[in-house]
């Protein structure tokens, strides 16, 4: 049976709490700082997509200079916060700290990062001084990070910035999407307001490009124009009965969690969730933690071809999610229009495909799950329509950028997951700040 | 099993570990609970004149994040009744007669304070007597302590009256508030001491509150210079007593190191720089009696790796490789290698030797680790790199020699060889 209110308020509270908890105090940040070997060329900051000066801010806790490390690390990355609570550190900084060749623990590096970040926002130190305007303006489309983070460049550099959201709130799918585990609504919020507290930036909410603005207006009102929209809804299964009622789309029902609550949630007894990426694991341990009694994953490869790292992965298996290799959805069976099974096939791995990985090919052998709701996670789907529409240039949906971040309508630009089709904020921040450094020298400031 | 009892001017203990006359040594309830736990010796908190101390006392110096790498203080002599400390001395050489109880002593400036105060002590039954020309606070204002010590004659004298008087073995404890500590430990050991100790604490400011922008440790808005001592201060300590050890006239008299020592390795270094035996304060003072255990396995272990039977096996063994400069090898050269296997590309070796040395580490950039290598024809063999490695024995220095025969630098000059080469 789908069902919301399948819990107590205390046990939402207690399966939503922070995953990662904090340091307590500055002695405890201390003790892994210290362990910090101040790495020359570190292999840390090379794995990070900001290039975080991971040794200089580590060392800046040990020495209490905290003021200083959040700076260090904002000034890479203005959503170093937020990244320090959902980055994928086992294969980015951490998993490249050289503590790992010791087979010792690496240093937690998004754990200081966190600790300086932090204290940054609870103490609205404003690190940035905007310079005074210079009477340039640019729109974005979208506070996600992407857009945040050009905005932030851009506005530092003494641009005035207006940013078009469609939703009520900023932070894109770090306010919609992420596992709600890692950051609260309450941090989301913060975040943006702290960003934005450097002024010069004005949010637009509420307003849509392609309904309540167009891309015409933007070029004609603007000196340039910054596209960090994102991508849309999951892809299809196009597979029979995927219409019934029952079967979601992770992004909406994660989007539908953040935004209005966990109680208001509903979600199966037993549920299938098809995919094996971070929005996956996100599904299936959040539909865990709603309430659902079984939670199983299925993926058409192996461990081995996962998108999600192996630390995601034992989140999933330490919330007792289920996990089916080797099996892809085939067909939803329902009465009355409602899930109660789903028909998979077994898969064996063929020759490696474009991407090198072996690509799934599909046995004769079948076999069916008992469910009553399918969370479907096999990847989003880029917002192709509007961006065709206004003649942009693209790949199955993708905005197609050159190396200054330029579409191919001039003083377009574009990035995020808008371009690269879905990676992790971490990237999107960085492509917002290319995006600004493209923009500036598009509009001829030194 | 290695024998690691120890014969200090006759006077026995089971190991040669004694706690320094300081806090750890003050009365009698901490002085069973640091026999009770293994130590060898103890040498009594100094006696003589009547003190008050102020509030507060001691301040550190952290590093890296580890606590009191160094520790000063700005206490005096004892502040307790002589006569309650005479009488539990007593009482502990009596409860435990195999363990060494030495005496610490500072008395007024005067031949009749210092035999007064022999005498007493005498009748407690202890083993021998430490003066105390060493303290560098409080005392010496009034012409005590480090006043004496820096001074030969004064230091001297004192040393007469007191062979006067004194029946029982006389250790003269020195001060390195001094440029050498020689001048001082030659006119003891010609007055008559019968042995030396080394090093008591060294005149400090250990750091400056940047709050109060007081320096510490803070007493009612003011400081002063404190006693410096602990971990930090051993390479000075082992460089005193090195000139002690090596001297014609003082190495004829058994001396007793101090300063620094916290670990059994800390120990058998001084022993081989002529230390008979050693004292301990600061460790004690930061991790508690229980320290002595491993200080009494460790030596023990090492000397039956080493098959050193007893301590006096090992004693004093290095202090001849303690040369002077201008007799070094110049045709002995050694050059870094990076052991690729051990390397973690940290790559602290590179920016060493890149900013500070002679650049001659070479960096294959990767993504992300970069692949480090000696330039072999560069590296002058300064051990930078080496010494900066976090990973043990990945830098290793190799002989290279320039030439197979030995030339000083005397030599060097007379034939005219070329200077100058990096
Ligand atoms: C379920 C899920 C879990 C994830 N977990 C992680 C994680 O743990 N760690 C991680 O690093 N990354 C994670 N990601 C990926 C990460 O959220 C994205 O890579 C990142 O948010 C991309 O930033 P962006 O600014 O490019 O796009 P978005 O965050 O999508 O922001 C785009 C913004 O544009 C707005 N917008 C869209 N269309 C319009 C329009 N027409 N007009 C006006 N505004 C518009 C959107 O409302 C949104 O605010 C996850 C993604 C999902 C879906
Ligand atoms: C708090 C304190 C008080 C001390 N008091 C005395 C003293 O009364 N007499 C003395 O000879 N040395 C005194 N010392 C010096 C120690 O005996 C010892 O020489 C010095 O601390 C170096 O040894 P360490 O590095 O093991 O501490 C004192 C040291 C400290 C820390
Ligand atoms: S690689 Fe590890 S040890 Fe080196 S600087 Fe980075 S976090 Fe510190
Ligand atoms: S310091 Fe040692 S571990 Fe680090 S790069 Fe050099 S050789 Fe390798």
């Amino acid at each position: 049976m789908i069902q919301n209110n399948r819990l107590t308020p205390i046990q939402y509270q207690e399966n939503f709490s922070d995953i990662h908890p904090p340091y307590e105090n500055i002695t405890a940040a201390k003790v892994d700082a210290n362990r910090c070997l101040f790495c020359y060329d570190a292999p840390c900051m090379k794995s990070c997509p900001t290039s975080i000066d991971v040794p200089k801010f580590i060392k800046q806790i040990a020495t209490e200079n905290i003021k200083g490390s959040a700076h260090t690390i904002f000034t890479s990355n203005i959503m170093g916060a937020g990244c320090s609570k959902v980055c994928p550190v086992e294969k980015l900084c951490e998993g490249a700290c050289v503590y790992n060749l010791l087979e010792e623990k690496p240093i937690p590096i998004a754990k200081l990062q966190r600790y300086s970040t932090e204290k940054a926002m609870a103490n609205k130190w404003q690190l940035f001084q905007r310079k005074q305007s210079i009477g340039k303006k640019v729109a974005i489309v979208g506070a996600g990070p992407a857009g945040l983070s050009c905005a932030h460049s851009l506005s530092k550099e003494g641009i005035d910035v207006t940013i078009y959201e469609k939703e009520s709130k900023g932070g894109g799918l770090m306010t919609y999407g992420i596992a709600a585990y890692k950051v609260t609504p309450q941090f989301c919020e913060d975040e943006v307001n702290y960003i934005l507290s450097i002024g010069g930036i004005e949010v637009k909410y509420n307003h849509e490009l392609g309904r309540t603005i167009s891309l015409a207006e933007l070029q004609t009102n603007y000196d340039a124009v910054y596209l960090g929209l994102g991508v849309g809804v999951a892809r299809q299964l196009d597979i029979p009965g995927e219409d019934m009622d029952g079967v979601v789309d992770a992004i909406s029902f994660i989007y539908h969690l953040r935004k209005n609550g966990y109680p208001s949630v509903p979600v199966g007894d037993k549920v299938a969730v098809i995919g094996m990426g971070m929005t996956a694991i996100d599904a299936a341990t959040q539909a865990k933690r709603l309430g659902a009694k079984e939670v199983t994953m299925l993926y058409r490869r192996t461990e081995d071809e996962m998108p999600c790292t192996k630390h995601e992965l034992d989140i999933a298996m330490l919330d007792s999610c289920e996990i089916i290799w080797l099996a892809a959805p085939k067909e939803v069976i329902g009465i009355n229009n409602k899930v109660t099974q789903l028909v998979c096939s077994k898969m064996q791995l063929g020759e490696p495909d474009a991407s090198g990985r072996r690509s799934p090919i599909e046995t004769e052998e079948t076999f069916s799950l008992e469910v009553d709701m399918v969370i479907k996670a096999a990847g989003q789907v880029p917002f192709e329509h509007l961006i065709t529409e206004n003649g942009i240039t693209n790949n199955k949906g993708k905005i197609v950028i050159d190396k200054n971040c330029a579409t191919n309508i001039k003083g377009v630009f574009a990035g995020g997951d808008a371009v690269n089709g879905g990676k992790e904020v971490v990237d999107a921040v960085q492509a917002g700040k290319d995006g600004a450094k493209a923009i500036m020298a598009y509009l001829n400031i030194a | 099993m290695a024998d690691i009892s120890s014969n200090f001017l006759g006077i026995k203990s089971p190991n040669p570990f004694w706690l320094a006359s300081a806090p750890p040594t003050d009365k009698k309830y901490n002085v069973l609970r640091a026999f009770e736990a293994g130590w060898g010796g103890v040498v009594w908190k100094t006696l003589g004149s009547q003190v008050k101390n102020v509030s507060s006392r001691y301040s550190a110096v952290d590093f890296g994040g580890q606590r009191v790498m160094g520790f000063n203080n700005i206490e005096l002599i004892s502040d307790r009744p002589l006569h309650i400390n005479l009488k539990e001395i007593a009482e502990c050489v009596k409860l435990f007669p195999d363990r060494a109880m030495i005496v610490s002593l500072m008395a007024d400036n005067d031949k009749k304070s210092w035999h007064e105060i022999i005498k007493k002590v005498e009748d407690t039954g202890a083993h021998g007597f430490e003066l105390n020309f060493g303290c560098p606070h409080g005392m010496t204002e009034r012409g005590m302590g480090a006043a004496v010590g820096q001074d030969p004659e004064i230091a001297c004298m004192v040393v007469e009256w007191v062979m006067e008087a004194a029946t029982l073995p006389v250790i003269t404890k020195l001060t390195p508030n001094v440029h050498s500590v020689v001048p001082t430990g030659r006119s003891v050991v010609k007055a008559g001491t019968n042995a030396l100790s080394l090093i008591n604490t060294i005149q400090s400011i250990t750091g400056v509150d940047l709050d109060t922008l007081v320096p510490n440790p803070y007493v009612a808005g003011k400081s002063v210079f404190g006693g410096y001592c602990g971990p930090a201060v051993k390479p000075i300590a082992l460089k005193f007593l090195t000139t002690i050890a090596q001297d014609e006239l003082t190495k004829k008299v058994p001396i007793s190191g101090i300063g620094g020592i916290s670990t059994w390795k800390d120990a058998v270094e001084f022993m081989l720089l002529g230390a008979s035996n050693v004292q301990v304060c600061t460790a004690a003072m930061k991790h508690g009696f229980r320290i002595v255990e491993d200080m009494c396995e460790g030596l023990n272990n090492w000397m039956d790796e080493k098959g050193f039977k007893t301590l006096d096996d090992f004693i004093g063994k290095s202090v001849d490789t303690i040369t002077h400069w201008e007799d070094l090898d110049i045709n002995y050269h050694h050059i870094a290698k990076i052991n690729q296997d051990k390397c973690i590309h940290c790559g602290l070796c590179y920016i060493a030797c890149e900013d500070t040395s002679h650049q001659s580490i070479n960096l294959e950039y990767g993504k992300p680790y970069n692949k480090y290598t000696i330039k072999e024809e560069e590296c002058v063999g300064c051990n930078l790199c080496m010494l900066v490695c976090p990973v043990d024995k990945c830098i290793t220095m190799e002989e290279h020699r320039v030439a197979p025969e030995y030339v000083n630098w005397i030599e060097w000059q007379k034939r005219g060889l070329p200077l100058n080469d990096h």
